[in-house]
């Protein structure tokens, strides 16, 4: 049997539990018995974005050791894992972790890549306490990254009392794009504007993404402005875990 | 100032500007549903958009022979191909010209080439006058305006701010119809390349097995400054070279798709040197003055598929960063994403250091970009070249503090527990009602439009250890 870890990610691991353990349930819904390698850390992302690959690549050391060993590495982030994916690859082309990098970058996937592409799970017989309308903000790495787009919508289609809407500019990035919205927080805060004006004057009661960051910096737009609007990680819709 | 902070500023100018606003609002909602539209009536976008990546990188991989053909072509034509190494010394060709043939009067259709080198400051330094004859062009020249835009120079005016401009420049009747408007400066424009002894157009492509050279737009006005006064001088970067006409009917299908929304521009110039002997109009002399500025030393490193670019604008128009600043604030000739990655690259990047910053990497402009440029791949090798120079845009010391701390917490899982567990408790306390209004020192920019969560009292790994303890526990009471 192919032995699965669940890379939970820095942020869920630290500010966002719930959704950590929404997904450990999914796979379990989902007949896969993962495994919480403890040596994990992050995946080096925010320090290979803001241009410091050394101490990127010294981090990423740490996420290959760790997961190196597992047949398939799932993780609630389509960023986390496009890093993985497409940048491990180059940051270890000359290491001796080369093979060990290369095989990490072809074997983690975003949870719901992972659900319908390589089990082929569309429908996890989910049903929320009572109907409810939400439309999807699609996070742009996962999106353009990876190309996810329909395995979220296949896999909440099935969800019961849930109707899917959708968001106006959707596929627009909220403006987070990591220290960006820190360094450049002006900008950072005008893309955040014109996302939250899609979100406060769309009829859904919350929104579905699938990166925690995203949803963090979407929820502290929606918290600032005292809206009642929230963001709601994929996989808590997915174990049913939306407040009624 | 220092580049980064005049960036910063430009920016919050840019932000506050309702006018600006408006105008990037409607020119680039028009821009990208024009293009979606233009793209969705090809059978095959993909594949096209695949032959035209092609046929750009096999046209930069034989640059020199291409040019040689070009050059020699050209020639064949009865045309002279000028050859310049820096924008000064275009300029100072083009001038040398100007004095040859006695010119005063110029007209020039629309050339971001020419905008690198300052042309038109120097002609006009030199008492000769420079007409912009591209309707945008022409009224941003009125206003003392750089373009904002690779393919509409003016997308930052509204047309409320270019009727009065209009109105107050050149006495023309007020009223808020663009066709109004159009007609009146078309008046204007008529004798102007009547008058004019010399017209300078850009360069979309050059063709290397004719020595073609391709412009095209939608006012004529081009064509008009090419073939009205007796001498024409193209000017072109040394990367738009095309192999050959069949590389050019894959690029003619995606250029005014993506640039403008349309099938076809209304205009498409194809110009194979001076007019002949049994030709009854057009140019009595044509040069091709070819520019490297910079291009040839970007072939050669990693980032020579920029070059690759054909200057279409999709990649601005779909930019959020663009969208919300507009061109201007990005301070030279080339904004938006593919700007972010040349302007730096050919200006040198100290001059433009803020610029492969400002973008949050959504990759917006790659799924748009007809030859799939690498955008923000790039960019984050600029961001890598940054930090190893030292350039405080991308590391002033508070940075490169953090940058360390976080690198030696991040790769060891019991020093990652501890810093969890510091930033639970220093987020706690920061936070009222669970969520903080004001993060302290450099995170301080998250704070100023969106709260910041208290992190919760136990992380994920802890919940889980406990839930692991109370089932072994279970477990063992039960036997």
């Amino acid at each position: 049997m192919a032995k699965t870890a669940l890379f939970v990610t820095c942020i869920v691991d630290m500010v966002f539990p719930d959704t950590g353990e929404a997904t450990l349930e999914i796979l379990e819904k989902a007949g896969v018995r993962a495994e919480f390698p403890e040596g994990q850390t992050c995946c080096g992302q925010p320090a290979f974005n803001s241009g410091f690959q050394e101490d990127a690549r010294d981090v990423a050391r740490q996420f290959i050791r760790t997961f190196a060993g597992y047949d398939h590495i799932v993780t609630p982030s389509g960023s986390c894992a496009a890093m993985v994916r497409h940048y491990y690859p180059e940051l270890f082309a000359h290491d001796s972790l080369r093979d060990q990098a290369l095989h990490v970058a072809a074997h983690t996937w975003e949870l719901s890549e992972y659900l319908v592409d390589v089990l082929g799970i569309t429908d996890l017989g989910t049903t929320l306490p009572k109907p409810m309308r939400a439309v999807i903000h699609d996070a742009c790495h996962g999106m353009r990254g990876l190309g996810i787009s329909q395995q979220p919508r296949t896999l909440l289609s099935h969800v019961r009392n849930l109707e899917l809407g959708v968001l106006n500019g959707h596929d627009q990035c909220c403006g987070f794009g990591g220290l960006f919205a820190v360094k450049m927080s002006d900008i950072s805060g005008a893309m955040l504007n014109d996302k939250l004006a899609n979100i406060t004057t769309s009829d859904a009661d919350f929104v579905i993404t699938s990166d925690c960051s995203c949803l963090m910096h979407m929820n502290g737009g929606l918290s600032r402005r005292n809206s009642p609007k929230r963001v709601v990680h994929l996989a808590e819709v997915l174990a049913g875990r939306v407040a009624a | 100032m220092n580049a980064s902070n005049s960036f910063k500023s430009s920016v919050v100018v840019a932000l506050d500007d309702i006018q600006l606003q408006t105008a990037l609002d409607r020119g680039t909602t028009r821009a990208v549903n024009g293009r979606i539209s233009a793209m969705g009536e090809t059978s095959a976008a993909p594949e096209l958009r695949a032959q035209a990546r092609a046929a750009r990188l096999r046209a930069l991989n034989q640059l020199p022979e291409l040019l040689d053909t070009l050059e020699r072509n050209v020639t064949a034509n009865g045309g002279a191909v000028l050859w310049a190494r820096t924008g000064a010394e275009a300029n100072d060709t083009i001038l040398q010209i100007c004095r040859e043939h006695g010119v005063r009067r110029v007209t020039k259709g629309k050339s971001m080439v020419t905008e690198e080198s300052g042309l038109n400051h120097v002609l006009e330094a030199h008492d000769i006058e420079i007409n912009e004859s591209d309707l945008g062009e022409y009224i941003i020249q009125l206003a003392h305006e750089p373009p904002s835009h690779i393919v509409f120079p003016m997308l930052h005016k509204t047309k409320e701010a270019t009727a009065e401009l209009l109105h107050e420049k050149l006495g023309m009747p007020m009223t808020d119809k663009p066709e109004d408007m159009t007609r009146f400066v078309r008046g204007v424009m008529r004798r102007k390349y009547i008058e004019a002894d010399l017209g300078i157009s850009g360069v979309n492509f050059a063709i290397a097995e004719t020595g073609t050279i391709i412009t095209v737009e939608n006012e004529g006005n081009n064509r008009l400054s090419c073939s009205t006064p007796k001498i024409h001088i193209a000017v072109m970067g040394l990367e738009k070279v095309l192999a050959t006409w069949h590389d050019w009917t894959t690029l003619a299908q995606l250029l005014p798709r993506s640039a403008t929304g349309q099938r076809m521009t209304v205009y498409t110039n194809l110009m194979s040197g001076p007019k002949r002997e049994h030709e009854p109009d057009g140019p009595e002399k044509f040069y091709l003055l070819i520019l490297d500025n910079g291009r040839s030393d970007m072939l050669a490193g990693e980032f020579a598929e920029s070059l690759a670019c054909i200057r279409c604008g999709a990649c601005l128009n779909v930019c959020p960063v663009y969208q919300n600043i507009g061109g201007h604030a990005y301070g030279w000739v080339y904004p938006g994403p593919i700007g972010s990655i040349v302007s730096p690259l050919l200006q040198g990047i100290q001059k433009a250091p803020s610029l492969p910053y400002a973008s949050s990497l959504c990759g917006a402009c790659q799924a748009a970009c007809p030859v799939d440029i690498a955008i923000p791949d790039m960019l984050l090798k600029l961001r890598r070249d940054l930090v190893k120079v030292h350039d405080p845009a991308s590391a002033s010391l508070p940075w490169r503090i953090g940058m360390r701390a976080w690198r030696i917490g991040m790769r060891s899982p019991l020093l990652y527990r501890i810093g969890g567990k510091l930033a639970a408790v220093g987020t706690r306390l920061l936070a009222r009602n669970g969520k903080i209004t004001r993060l302290p020192g450099i995170l301080g920019g998250w704070t100023k439009s969106r709260d910041f969560p208290a992190f919760p009292a136990e992380s994920f790994r802890e919940r889980l250890a406990q839930k692991k303890k109370r089932v072994e526990s279970q477990s063992r009471e039960s036997e």
